[in-house]
């Protein structure tokens, strides 16, 4: 294979830099998959140690977790709509799919927020017990990632808007995608095994 | 390029439509089914691990064959999940299993003590 840019495909795969941004970005995830498991099993081993803190069936309330979860799924589903339109070459239709992504982005985060708040108010705190440490070490991570990928994403936007689409700015574009499913599918991990089985349980 | 991309994106919205149904699968099974809880369980988590695997390989163009397979480093995600799956299943095997530190099921007493000793740390 020729190191050169290739004529036909997408325009982030055309050069070898690419495809090796593309691919580094990918061990990156894989290093994100071990990073959460670590906060995964933190969680999993203090379950249930609340002490004199609100049980997590107590506080967690499915609606909300709905809400965000749909929120979250929907701009992933966007994210990808957004690849599909800068693939068809169309900068403007990319720009607004990319914008809806981090407005149920943001709308995730908001609801986020407000639910820490609100378990904060109730006396589960990060102080208050090993489970509640837990829970919001490993949901605080999760929506630490949201909050880069949405500044990120804001920058790379203003990026695209002067710079049109470039084999480098389709990389990048394309590599923010990937982050942001890799957040969803954290997410849904969260939703199962923090929330569910927290009401299940 | 226009060439080979469709119009309509028919992967990512299969994947998007499978991803709602099987989130409210998993909600109905744990708020509405009478099923014991280790079946829930055992049933979610399934149902969660077939959601990463749509958002992996419908989302995230993992197979695509434009890049001549030159962009995904199999290996290394391979690495990951087995690195995640022996640290969340090692985690619980040495620190959680056959500990029930729900006090009160069967003897109340010497559970809280223990449940008080290990409380400390």
């Amino acid at each position: 294979m020729s190191a050169h840019e290739l004529k036909t495909g997408p325009l982030e795969y055309r050069t070898q830099e690419g495809q090796m941004s593309i691919m580094g970005f990918w061990i990156f995830l894989a290093a994100e998959i071990v990073l959460f498991s670590t906060l995964f099993a933190t969680y999993a081993v203090l379950f249930g140690r609340t002490v004199d803190a609100p049980t997590p069936g107590h506080l967690f309330e499915p609606g909300i977790v709905l809400v965000m979860t749909f929120l979250l799924l929907t701009s992933s589903f966007t994210c990808g709509i957004a690849v599909h339109q800068m693939r068809k070459g169309s900068v403007k239709a990319l720009i607004i799919w990319m914008v809806i992504t981090l407005a149920l982005g943001a709308g995730f985060l908001g609801f986020e927020i407000y639910e820490f708040v609100h378990y904060v108010h109730e006396g589960a705190t990060m102080q208050s017990s090993a489970f509640w440490s837990a829970f919001f070490t490993l949901t605080g991570t999760h929506g630490l990632h949201v909050t880069l990928g949405i500044g990120w994403a804001v920058l790379l936007l203003i990026q695209i808007a002067k710079r049109g689409l470039t084999p480098v700015t389709s990389r990048k574009m394309f590599i923010i995608s990937l982050y942001w499913h890799f957040l969803d599918v954290v997410w849904i991990f969260i939703f199962t095994s923090v929330y569910l089985i927290g009401m299940v349980v | 390029m226009a060439e080979h991309s469709k119009s309509i994106p028919v992967q990512h919205i299969i994947g998007f439509v499978l991803s709602i149904v099987l989130t409210l699968l998993a909600a109905w099974a744990a708020l509405g089914s009478n099923l014991p809880v280790k079946w829930i369980i055992a049933g979610i988590l399934t149902l969660a691990v077939i959601q990463a695997g749509i958002q992996l390989f419908m989302f995230m163009h993992m197979t695509e064959s434009e890049s001549r397979n030159g962009h995904v480093p199999w290996n290394m995600m391979f690495h990951g999940f087995v690195l995640a799956a022996i640290i969340v299943a090692g985690s619980l095997f040495t620190m959680s299993w056959g500990f029930d530190h729900h006090p009160g099921k069967d003897d109340m007493g010497t559970h809280q003590e223990e449940e008080q000793q290990h409380g400390g740390h």
